[in-house]
């Protein structure tokens, strides 16, 4: 069954700042911190009201000051990486962050030593002899005039 | 009764199925006809036992029959007809059902319409589809039976999710399974090579439509699904990166990769190892799909039934299914020489470029999605990799695909010339450019790279036409030529065009609505007017009506553009009465230009409503974009060289009988 069986409410109106630059660093940020307690939501999009709290909370650290990494290490340092949507960059995560581009420059280097040791096409294909124009016309084909 | 009889054709299948999955493999080995021959009647008795069974269960649904679990468990008397119908494959039993009998249509297709393979590769890779068939039948009777019935018999079902209870939704399951399983004969085809030994130019002949048939259908399915979280779950999100639909795109990405080493295998006998590998890789993604889903292993938004000794299940048959493709692959593959000789800029080349980016996309959502399960069964640390993670680390590529993709589809076989092919692009690198700076003026304030990506997508529609117009010769020879010549290409030409073109339309969408997406979220009061993106919303109150199995509290607004009225929406709250859950139904003013998307929220403190309005700029070029790629594998599929059961003719002929 789908969990999401309620309507998906996220922010109510009441949560929001009042300076807009301030609020729209407010969604910036919730959309990348994870909903704890629900499937795979950011609390941004989120109903569950762990996700109220931390969007409310993310937004009284806004207005007293804090920048947006103070912000994102408090919630880590609270609850852990698994609350950032965005993981840190680290030995556990290094090999998700990098395998993208290790498999496109390995992937990379063994499809060219497949291209460039493949044998080249002659570049200029010899012409025709009289005999294979004559076969050719037999079948009742003009040989290619543009070769 | 009809019940019973649906369970026993479903035993009688699983009977059918072992037979099939071993008698014409002994029979192609030894060159006996008979045995051989047996795989095609076993295939279409499959079909029909499996069809029977669905249609029974069917009957079971549409009959409201509380004393079968599964209908108790997911309808309800009092639900609309249609619904009733989609509540078969609206759970877990059912949809598995539905996923053998879909397995079973793929193998009677073969039955029935490949004629022009040769006996002994139609036998092995019936054989091969009949034991996937058994590992399924097996999992269905033994641990997801959805003939069970209760006793007593409940007077009422408990009815199927809201969610659910969407035309988008119904139609979802049976596309994506259309793909998903179509995959399996790709699969079915490599490892009957494998066992056989040979791949040819034929061969890829033959597995090509199938591939085109899956993928036209997962991108059915795919844009069915993500059209339905744009308009149903409220905030119109149309990609959330979530595990399940991971799922169905991984194998879409090889697939898409595996049609296009297909056509170098075809043309030019190359990469078929290559090719093998990439048929075997997408099956079993789609079985790493169905194991997502099934198993419950991983959180996510569409979190279905789920079951642990379920997902034992799957993965045993993933890893039997993948660990036996492949070791046979590693046995055999180093026999396949390749033969083709193309130089380093060549159409080759260009579609070797192609897999590399597919394929490690495909890589890159494999690690996002299965990775943290790793990690935590490593360290025991749970990590998220959200969508910041794949924005960074898939989008490059799917840049770089789109950067090659006109050049790649220009470049001639064998040998091309770069700068003779860019000089035939510039024109469609200078109107791309243009559209680019023309929206940099129209749409100011987005981010900076937005017009890029606008640039970027019409690089890729623009690089179509210039392809296509292009080999009509436009403007060089007289009209009449030119349009000859037109009707003259090759479907499959026409094909690629529009599945290219499809592309940069989806991309377009994509970038249009994640660069110019406006909101407005507020306690509105009735008659409030809600000023956005240069429309004004007015919010005429909240009335209460009631539909089919639920009460709707329906929000009514009114758009206006300079003072003049453009629209009225409803967006609506269902409230279900049986499961007493709501949904909502977002008020939609869809156009090409931009959608006007309405939420209706809840009653708040202070009198007013909860509202949330959105400008959604070129949504709909997303599932425009997608449609068209679908047209484009269709029209491939009806191409006739890949016609399904068209009389041997040409190469195929060629080919020596066993």
């Amino acid at each position: 069954m789908l969990a999401m069986s309620s309507p998906v409410h996220a922010v109510e109106p009441s949560e929001i700042l009042s300076d807009p630059a301030l609020e729209s660093r407010a969604r910036e940020l919730s959309k990348g911190l994870r909903c704890l307690v629900c499937r795979n939501e950011n609390i941004d999009e989120s109903d569950a009201d762990l996700a109220k709290d931390l969007r409310i909370l993310v937004r009284e650290r806004l207005v007293a000051g804090d920048t947006d990494q103070e912000i994102l290490d408090y919630a880590q340092s609270r609850y852990g990486d698994y609350v950032l949507l965005k993981p840190p960059l680290n030995a556990k995560t290094i090999l998700l962050w990098f395998g993208g581009p290790i498999l496109l420059i390995g992937g990379g280097i063994v499809a060219w030593r497949q291209i460039a040791t493949r044998p080249v096409p002659p570049t200029k294909v010899p012409p025709l002899t009289e005999a294979e124009r004559a076969r050719l016309r037999d079948l009742g084909i003009e040989a290619d005039r543009e070769a | 009764m009809i019940a019973e009889l649906g369970h026993f054709a479903l035993i009688l299948a699983f009977a059918v199925a072992i037979a099939q999955s071993t008698i014409p493999l002994w029979g192609a080995h030894k060159g006996y006809a008979e045995p051989m021959r047996f795989a095609e009647t076993a295939a279409l008795m499959g079909f029909l036992l499996i069809g029977f069974s669905f249609a029974a269960l069917t009957y079971g649904f549409v009959n409201s029959d509380f004393s079968l679990r599964v209908v108790y468990a997911n309808s309800h008397s009092d639900k609309p007809y249609l619904f009733k119908i989609a509540g078969v494959w609206g759970n877990h039993e059912g949809s598995m059902l539905l996923w053998v009998l879909i397995l079973a249509l793929y193998g009677a297709l073969v039955a029935a319409f490949g004629r022009n393979i040769p006996p002994a590769l139609r036998a092995r890779t019936l054989a091969v589809q009949a034991m996937i068939a058994v590992a399924f039948l097996a999992f269905i009777l033994f641990t997801s039976n959805p003939f069970e019935r209760m006793d007593p018999v409940p007077v009422d079902g408990t009815g199927l999710n809201p969610l659910l209870q969407d035309w988008a939704l119904a139609a979802h399951p049976p596309f994506l399974y259309l793909g998903y399983v179509g995959l399996s004969m790709p699969f079915s085809f490599a490892v009957a090579a494998l066992i056989e030994g040979r791949v040819d130019a034929a061969w890829a002949r033959w597995v090509r439509p199938w591939t085109l048939l899956a993928w036209a259908a997962l991108t059915v399915g795919i844009a069915l699904g993500s059209y339905w979280a744009y308009y149903e779950l409220g905030w119109g999100g149309w990609w959330f990166w979530d595990p399940v639909e991971n799922a169905s795109f991984m194998p879409w990405l090889v697939a898409a990769a595996l049609l296009h080493s297909a056509v170098v295998v075809e043309k030019r006998s190359t990469l078929k190892s290559w090719t093998i590998l990439l048929a075997i890789i997408a099956f079993s993604l789609s079985l790493v799909g169905t194991f997502i889903v099934r198993s419950g292993l991983l959180t996510s938004v569409h979190a279905f039934a789920s079951d642990p000794s379920r997902g034992v299940f799957i993965l045993a048959i993933l890893v039997i299914a993948t660990g036996g493709a492949l070791t046979l692959y590693a046995w055999r593959a180093p026999q396949m020489e390749p033969e083709g000789v193309f130089a380093p800029v060549s159409r080759e080349s260009g579609l070797i470029l192609n897999n590399l980016f597919l394929s490690v996309a495909a890589a890159v959502v494999f690690l996002g999605t299965l990775g943290p399960l790793l990690i935590e069964a490593v360290t025991g640390d749970q990590m998220s990799f959200g969508t910041a993670f794949f924005n960074l680390a898939f989008s490059p590529l799917m840049v770089m695909l789109l950067i090659a993709m006109p050049i790649g589809a220009a470049l001639p076989w064998k040998r091309g010339d770069l700068p003779r092919v860019m000089k035939k692009l510039w024109t469609a690198a200078a109107l791309s450019f243009l559209v680019g700076s023309i929206f940099a003026m129209w749409r100011s304030g987005g981010p900076l790279l937005a017009p890029l990506g606008i640039a970027l997508a019409f690089w890729a529609i623009f690089g179509v036409i210039v392809d296509l117009s292009e080999r009509v010769k436009l403007g060089r020879v007289p009209a009449g030529e030119t349009l000859r010549r037109l009707a003259n290409l090759p479907r499959s030409a026409w094909g690629q065009a529009l599945a290219h073109m499809g592309m940069g339309i989806t991309a377009f969408g994509i970038v249009g609505i994640t660069a110019w997406e406006s909101e407005d979220i507020r306690a509105a009061r009735v008659g409030e007017m809600i000023p956005l993106a240069g429309y004004e919303i007015r919010f005429d109150g909240v009335e209460r009506s009631k539909g089919p199995n639920y009460i709707i509290d329906g929000g009514m607004f009114t758009v206006f553009r300079d003072g003049e009225e453009i629209a009225s929406l409803v967006s609506e709250k269902r409230f279900y009465t049986v499961q007493r859950t709501q949904t909502t139904e977002a008020g939609i003013r869809a156009s090409l230009i931009e959608d006007i998307y309405i939420v209706l929220g809840d009653k708040q403190d202070n009198g007013g409503w909860a509202v949330r309005s959105y400008v959604k700029p070129f949504a709909n070029w997303i599932w425009l974009g997608a449609f068209i790629m679908t047209l484009g594998g269709l029209l491939s599929l009806t191409d006739r060289r890949h016609r399904v059961g068209a009389p041997n003719r040409g190469k195929a002929a060629m080919v020596p009988a066993e």
